[in-house]
Formats: structure tokens, C-alpha cells, sequence
């Protein structure tokens, strides 16, 4: 397919314009969101909170036994807000650490998940219903209905990470400053961890639980390179995320059998590494040649007294 | 008789089923420039947080001018340990000075011409003026501790909590330092600040709180500030010289680090 083609479906073609879209709207929300997480020191919590999402999806295909995505949609906003409170129930009340509590949560919730996966499937109306997409995502399930339900979610977080963008700022840098300041930290705490589990939820059907971490994580990592200002690091980290996104719809719908999900982590990861290598300042390329430039000097002001 | 701008009362916290502070009592008149000193592990630092109610005392209580925190926390700054945040935070001198503002601003309200005039000249009184724009992963140590002095001066507080805002500074930026605090001190500000040093503490203060878990003395330097004292707050590691000076004995080894000998 060429690429005249290949665009003319990306406004046309049904499946290919959702999908897109989708992925689009992924991108940004948890590339925004996960410009938070990562200042935050708190990328493993965004892949605990995905892992987790698992069991939810299935307990609440269960219980209902319906097909709607919005209703898997909940079970793994339930989910994960479990898990994260687990997280921080076994820090305060135990002597085990963040990140083995992190490990812990991540692992039993998803283990329990595959368990309860292996028992759904065996259930006759459970296959058709599609469940197993959760592990890696399947990005030509997407609907327009579930595109619409993604954008309104998504516009919602993004809204409300706008409006309390002094305080979510505040409340990254300095969190006890910020109570001394009087601010309910607690409070805005679980208000940013439960809008990063609501951008993890947004691109669940069609990353997966299990990458999806990555689309928190990298789009963040590579925007930080190019900037030292917080607003456009997020604003760039959501950017990266669409980018990413579209392309890999783009690129799975160009080559065949190549599952758009697993594209679009590798798309992201490209960026990564151009701007870890590349990007003005940061960029280890620029450092390294920074590095022997001033070594060159140095030694040819030692030769030359 | 002039009033008490900070007062403890009987304050206990505990870590798990560790004690950090144990029945401390405290008073800090107004204007006076107090140093809390003791030994690592002593409390000063939980004592300071607890007093912005940041832990939870098990007993006792903080109060700023005869009340609690919570009514009076307009009245306070604070000024943290470096260490405690991340300098690599994509963000510049003056957005994290404006930081100061935002407890006057409230919710949703976002920092404008008037916060930033007031950044600047904050960042102006430390000599920082000319660095407003870099990006805080760009600053020296003794940079950065005068960028979160500056933050803390525009709360524009009547006291203000320091958590060593001496360490790891260079000479200048510690002469700089001393000289704010004086400042604010015949401002008429109460000023509270955990040192390590405790040979300028009869140089730079003239209160001093002598902690170790529990209160061993409270008061002027000139009246508590005595070689009995500081062996009760640092147990036998103490070394003294000439009667005056006092260095501490790090690792078992006894430190001569009275005056400077050239």
C-alpha cells in the first residue's frame, strides 16, 4: 500500500480512522498524565496499576456477563484504585518499602487476573466476548462509540489536571511545602494517582495491560529532554503520545498481522531514543562531543605554555 | 515582657515504636533568632515538621502566637532541606520562588505580574536576581538553599522554620545567609533554625534549643549555651577547647575543631 493510500485511509477508512483516533487520544492523556507520574517518581505505580486492571476486567465481565467496554472500563478503574490503595496501605502499616510493595501488588493482582482469565474462557459466552484483548490490547476493536467514550474521559482528566495545574505543580515538587502551605496533600495526591488510573484505563483495550506503562513512561522520559519547563514537558509528553499512537495505526494497518498496540510501544521507544540521543542540551551525543571538545582544549593548552 | 511567637507544649512523637521527641517543651519569643542544635537522630528536624503539623505528635501540641498551626499557618514560613527535593525538576528559579505565593493565592488562582514582582525582589534580596530564568538543576548548592530562602521570604511571614539552610553552602552564601536572618530578626520576625555548628552558634544567635529526644535547655545562648548543657545533649561525644569552642567527635575520633588553626 502506498502512502497516498495509507492516508486517504486515515480520513476514510472506517476501522483505520477510529483506530487513529484512538490511539490518538491515548497518547495524549497518558503521555500528559504520565509526565506527572514520572516526576512523581512513580512509573513502576503506573505499570502496577495496569497489571491490576486485569482481574477487574474479568470480575466485572463476570458479574454482568456483558460485552460493553465501558463495563470493563469500570471493573479496571475499580481495580486499580484497589491496588493503589493496597500499595499504600502496606507502606504505612508495614515495614516493606514502596517498591517491593509495588512488586507485590503488581504481581498477585495479575497473577489473580490470568487466573480468573483461564476460568472465564472456559465459560461458553466468555470467548466471544473478547476478554484475552486486555492482555495485549486489539486495536481493531475499537468503535466510534468507544472513541467518543475515550475523548470524553480523557478531556475530563485533562480538564481537571489544567485546572489544578498549581497545585498538581506544587504538589510534585514539594509535597510537604505544599501542606505547609495549607494544601490538603492527601487529597490532591489520590485526586493525580486516580487521574493516572483513568488515563491508564483510556488505553487499555488497545495497548494492554501489559505495555502500557510504556505509554506513560516513555512519551514523559523523551519529552523531559527537550525542556526545562513544566508546562511544555507535559504539553510536549502528550504530543509524543499522539504522535506515537497514530503512527503505530498507521503502520500496523500498512503492514499485515502486525498488532497495533506492541507498534505503537516501539514507535514511542524511537522516540525515546532520538531524544535521549539527540535532544540540544541533554542529548548524549552533543555531551559526549561537548566532553572531547574541552578534552582537545585542555590538552593543547597543556602542549602549548 | 514580650510574647512567645512559638510555643511547644509537652509535644511526643514517635516513628513506629521509636520515640524521636518525648515531652519536649519549647518557647521562642517573638524576634528572636533561635538555633535548635543536638545530635544526629536528636528530633530537631521532626520538631520542625511537627510544628507545621506535618507528623502527628502522639501528645502535645504546636502553637504560633497562643494558637494552632492550622488558624495561623498565613503567619509562617518554612524552609526545608535541600535534599528534600528533586533539583532536576523541569521548572526555573523564579516559578519556584513564586511557589511562596501560592498559599496566599488559593485554589485554582494562578501566579501573575504581582507574585512575579514579588519573586523578584525576594530573589534580588538573596542576589539571586540575575539567575531568575535558569533552570534549578543549574545552581550551585548554596544557590539553591538562598532560592528556597527567597520562596520562604515571599510568604512574607512573621516565623519562619529553617531546616539547615547551612548545609553543604559555601562561605559567601553562608555570610549571605546570616545577614538575611539578622535582617529579618530586627524586622521584628522570629526566626527558628536547625544548625550543625556549634562554634557560630554564639556568633550568628542569640536563642538556642538544646535537643536531644527530650528537651535538655531552652533559652538565651549566653545563659544555656554552657558546657554542662552540651554534654547533656551530646553525651560524652564532645570534645571542648579553651572552654569556649566545641567540636564535635565524629566516628570516636576526637575532632579539634574549635578555632581554625593556621
Amino acid at each position: 500500500m502506498d502512502i497516498g493510500q495509507l492516508f486517504h485511509n486515515l480520513f476514510f477508512d472506517y476501522t483505520l480512522r477510529t483506530v487513529a483516533l484512538g490511539a490518538a487520544i491515548l497518547g495524549v492523556v497518558s503521555g500528559a498524565l504520565g509526565a506527572f507520574a514520572v516526576l512523581r517518581r512513580q512509573s513502576l505505580l503506573g505499570d502496577a496499576i495496569s497489571h491490576a486492571a486485569l482481574p477487574g476486567i474479568v470480575i466485572a465481565f463476570l458479574l454482568t456477563r456483558s460485552r460493553e467496554p465501558v463495563v470493563f472500563l469500570l471493573g479496571a478503574l475499580a481495580a486499580g484504585w484497589a491496588a493503589t490503595l493496597s500499595i499504600a496501605a502496606i507502606t504505612r502499616t508495614t515495614r516493606i518499602k514502596d517498591d517491593s510493595a509495588l512488586g507485590l501488588v503488581l504481581s498477585v493482582f495479575f497473577g489473580f487476573g490470568l487466573m480468573l482469565l483461564t476460568f472465564a474462557q472456559k465459560l461458553s459466552d466468555a470467548r466471544q466476548a473478547g476478554l484475552d484483548k486486555f492482555l495485549f490490547g486489539q486495536a481493531a476493536t475499537l468503535l466510534q462509540s468507544d472513541v467518543i467514550a475515550m475523548a470524553t474521559v480523557g478531556a475530563l482528566a485533562l480538564g481537571t489536571t489544567l485546572l489544578f495545574w498549581k497545585e498538581f505543580k506544587l504538589l510534585t515538587f514539594d509535597a510537604d511545602y505544599a501542606a505547609s502551605l495549607g494544601y490538603p496533600v492527601r487529597t490532591l495526591d489520590i485526586l493525580l494517582t486516580t487521574l493516572l488510573v483513568v488515563a491508564i484505563v483510556i488505553g487499555l483495550q488497545t495497548v494492554g495491560v501489559v505495555l502500557m506503562s510504556a505509554m506513560l513512561v516513555a512519551p514523559a522520559a523523551a519529552a523531559r529532554q527537550w525542556t526545562n519547563r513544566l508546562e511544555t514537558m507535559v504539553g510536549l509528553s502528550g504530543l509524543f503520545g499522539a504522535l506515537a499512537g497514530v503512527s503505530g495505526a498507521l503502520i500496523s494497518s500498512a503492514m499485515e498481522k502486525t498488532p497495533t498496540g506492541p507498534v505503537i510501544v516501539l514507535c514511542i521507544s524511537a522516540l525515546v531514543l532520538v531524544s535521549l540521543l539527540f535532544a540540544p542540551a541533554r542529548g548524549v551525543v552533543w555531551r559526549r562531543l561537548r566532553d572531547l571538545r574541552n578534552q582537545r582544549r585542555v590538552r593543547t593548552a597543556h602542549l602549548q605554555p | 515582657m514580650t510574647t512567645t511567637a512559638v510555643e511547644v507544649r509537652d509535644l511526643t512523637v514517635a516513628y513506629k515504636d521509636k520515640p524521636v521527641l518525648w515531652s519536649v517543651d519549647m518557647q521562642a519569643p517573638s524576634g528572636a533568632l533561635m538555633a535548635i542544635v543536638g545530635p544526629n537522630g536528636a528530633g530537631k528536624t521532626t520538631l520542625i515538621k511537627a510544628i507545621l503539623g506535618l507528623v502527628r505528635p502522639l501528645a502535645g501540641q504546636a502553637l504560633i502566637y497562643g494558637k494552632p498551626y492550622l488558624k495561623q499557618r498565613h503567619l509562617v514560613a518554612y524552609v526545608p532541606q535541600r535534599s528534600s527535593v528533586d533539583w532536576d525538576f523541569p521548572t526555573s528559579v523564579l516559578d519556584v520562588v513564586m511557589m511562596g505565593r501560592y498559599g496566599a493565592l488559593g485554589w485554582l488562582k494562578r501566579p501573575g505580574a504581582a507574585e512575579r514582582r514579588a519573586a523578584l525582589e525576594a530573589l534580588d534580596k538573596v542576589g539571586m536576581v540575575d539567575f531568575a530564568e535558569r533552570q534549578i538543576g543549574q545552581l550551585s548548592g548554596g544557590q539553591q538553599q538562598r532560592v528556597f530562602l527567597a520562596r520562604a521570604l515571599v510568604q512574607n511571614a512573621e516565623v519562619y522554620l529553617m531546616d539547615e539552610p547551612f548545609q553543604g553552602v559555601d562561605a559567601t552564601t553562608e555570610r549571605a545567609i546570616v545577614r538575611l536572618l539578622q535582617e529579618l530578626r530586627s524586622q521584628g520576625k522570629t526566626v527558628l533554625v536547625v544548625h550543625h555548628d556549634l562554634q557560630t552558634v554564639p556568633e550568628y544567635f542569640d536563642w538556642v534549643m538544646m535537643l536531644n529526644v527530650r528537651r535538655i535547655a531552652c533559652g538565651p545562648v549566653r545563659e544555656v549555651f554552657t558546657e554542662p548543657n552540651l554534654r547533656a545533649t551530646y553525651g560524652g561525644k564532645i570534645a571542648f577547647l579553651n572552654g569556649n569552642g566545641v567540636g564535635e567527635i565524629q566516628d570516636g575520633y576526637r575532632t579539634a575543631l574549635s578555632q581554625p588553626v593556621l
